[in-house]
């Protein structure tokens, strides 16, 4: 019987690994989704009959899968498109969270003096598995607005990040090598929590999607060691293989914005803010405004369009509308594409998701590098809710914060247009001198709104 | 060190070869839902909560393995119905790509 609990195991595995392949490419993703569920509905099916009920947890087992069958599934239908990033971000700590919590039951049974081969990967799961929860927790409220979404510094910082971490190693040494003080398990996972918050504090909300993919692969890593204490297959197989994809991914998405993970994750963002903000030097710079009139002329008597869609057209729901102006133009003979940065929105590949859902055909959808030669010959570009990702600081000031992030080259068009909601900087909590280039005009307001008046303005055009 | 342990160890750096190799191909417009694939994948974590909760035989061990499955459950059952929903975006515009291309074949 314990044979074929293993072979399931194995089958389950092997769905994981057929499901990641296909989900590394567009056309089979949708069905690598559906693998990877097969084999975890056989690996909790080869589980079940192996389980010893107690009478209490006969009751826990069945409440506690009801409720989170409900939670994930309410949660995960519900969420708006916009707000998945940080809805992942939450499903991530919940398994983070679960493996801490795993890990500290199965300490507790072997009371005051544990195996080492048993305690070490147990409280490796406990420290990784909470870092993981609270971090996660932090990149949610960041992406929610909950919190700022600038980083948070205070002098020391690194000091007292270091300082949380060496109490969590000596801790450990003592609990392991001296003695098993009593719940001594659960303050370790107090300590950890607390050093998840630290850890992500300091990053900026722009880099939460690189955060949560590195915590997304600590998750993988608790979950493996937790499948070291239990001895079971089924964890560490699966647990290693999210650890190690998910620590890839996490690399590609940092090479995608153009930077260095320990760029990303070790405060270089929030120190040289400071000097960017102050050598920036924006009192009294004015910025050019039209109406919506002679905007419409402008585009309904271009040759070549370009639109650069952001976070902010999302938030203001203003695809439908943006993709109605772009089917007036094309009408009117102009040519429209739309110019897609590798992290426009929050996360690689947000926009494109966003955009397909108001149907805007495929082949106008450019991707960065096959765009970006195209800038200098178009009449206009057509910024809609987007900041960061055209800001010329990042080609031209080694001192921002954002330099070397490749960036669409929307200042080489004859004509930059931005719907904008105010001034206010991007994501990235950083001016934008193109906003206040000769070439550019502002049109203030919500994306949606604007998008309808332009629509109507160039009808009449 | 045991046998059991050796074997652990081996399929663990197994499948952190597989882990890397499988997925090094990916577009950048899949980041995100690769990323949500295999979030849903370390839900495997429920297997283990399911073993601790369903022996729970102290007010410990009730309370700490309710939350395991909890917590486990929502990340499996929430993990694969918002990839599924992030792909189900896609299904459009590779709709949309066979239209173009049959147009171009005539």
């Amino acid at each position: 019987m314990t044979t074929l609990y293993a072979l399931a195991y194995l089958l389950a595995a092997i769905l994981f690994i057929l499901g990641l392949r296909q989900l590394s490419s567009p056309r089979t993703a949708r069905n690598g989704n559906y693998t990877a569920a097969a084999g975890m509905v056989i690996a909790l099916g080869a589980t079940v009959p192996q389980l010893h009920f107690t009478g209490a947890g006969a009751v826990i087992v069945l409440v506690g899968v009801l409720v989170g069958a409900s939670v994930g599934t309410i949660g995960a239908r519900q969420v708006k498109m916009t707000a998945i990033p940080q809805m992942v971000a939450l499903f991530n700590g919940a398994g983070g969270g679960a493996a801490a919590l795993v890990a500290v039951s199965e300490l507790l049974t072997f009371g005051s003096h544990p195996p080492i081969n048993e305690a070490l990967p147990s409280v490796f799961s406990i420290v990784i598995g909470s870092v993981s929860f609270a971090g996660s927790l932090v990149a949610f409220a960041k992406l929610q607005e909950l919190m700022t979404g600038t980083p948070i510094t205070y002098p020391g910082q690194q000091l007292v990040n270091g300082l949380i971490a060496a109490a969590i190693i000596g801790f450990v040494i003592a609990v392991l090598a001296i003695a098993s003080i009593p719940f001594s398990f659960l303050s370790l996972m107090v300590l950890a929590l607390i050093l998840g918050v630290a850890f992500v504090l300091p990053i900026g909300g722009a880099d939460m999607p690189v955060v949560i993919s590195l915590l997304n692969a600590f998750t993988g890593l608790a979950v493996a060691a937790s499948g070291f204490t239990l001895n079971n297959f089924a964890l560490i197989v699966a647990g290693t293989l999210v650890g190690a994809s998910g620590s890839l991914l996490t690399k590609l998405m940092s090479d995608a914005m153009g930077r260095s993970l320990r760029n990303v994750l070790f405060g270089a963002f929030g120190q040289v803010r400071t000097t960017a903000g102050a050598a920036a030097g924006k009192e009294g710079r004015s910025v050019r405004t039209s109406s919506i009139e002679d905007l419409a002329t402008l585009l309904a008597y271009s040759r070549r369009v370009i639109i650069v869609p952001g976070y902010g057209l999302a938030v203001a729901q203003a695809q439908h509308a943006v993709r109605e102006l772009a089917d007036l133009l094309e009408k009117k003979g102009v040519e429209v594409d739309y110019a897609i940065h590798p992290v426009a929105g929050r996360m690689p590949g947000h926009m494109n998701v966003l955009l397909a859902e108001a149907n805007v055909p495929y082949e106008q959808l450019k991707e960065m590098d096959e765009i970006n030669d195209e800038f200098k010959d178009a009449d206009v570009v057509l910024v809609v809710g987007a900041n960061d990702v055209v800001n010329p600081a990042a080609r031209t000031s080694p001192g921002s914060p954002i330099f070397g992030m490749p960036i669409l080259n929307a200042d080489e068009a004859k004509n930059i247009v931005f719907l904008k909601r105010s001034m206010r900087p991007g994501f990235a909590g950083i001016d934008n001198d193109l906003l206040y280039d000769p070439k550019t005009i502002m049109l203030f307001g919500d994306a949606k709104d604007s998008l309808t008046k332009l629509v109507n303005a160039v009808k009449a055009a | 060190m045991t046998n059991e342990l050796l074997n652990e160890l081996t399929f663990f750096v197994l499948a952190v070869f597989v882990g890397i190799e499988v997925i090094s191909k990916v577009p950048t417009m899949l980041h995100t839902p690769l990323m949500s694939g295999t979030n849903a994948i370390h839900g495997i974590i429920l297997v283990g909560a399911l073993f601790i909760a369903a022996g729970a035989n102290s007010p410990v061990t009730v309370i700490l393995g309710f939350l395991a499955v909890v917590l486990a459950t929502t990340n499996v059952v929430g993990g694969f119905v918002v990839t599924d929903r992030m792909l189900e975006m896609f299904k459009g515009r590779q709709a949309a790509a066979k239209t173009a291309e049959t147009a171009n074949i005539k």
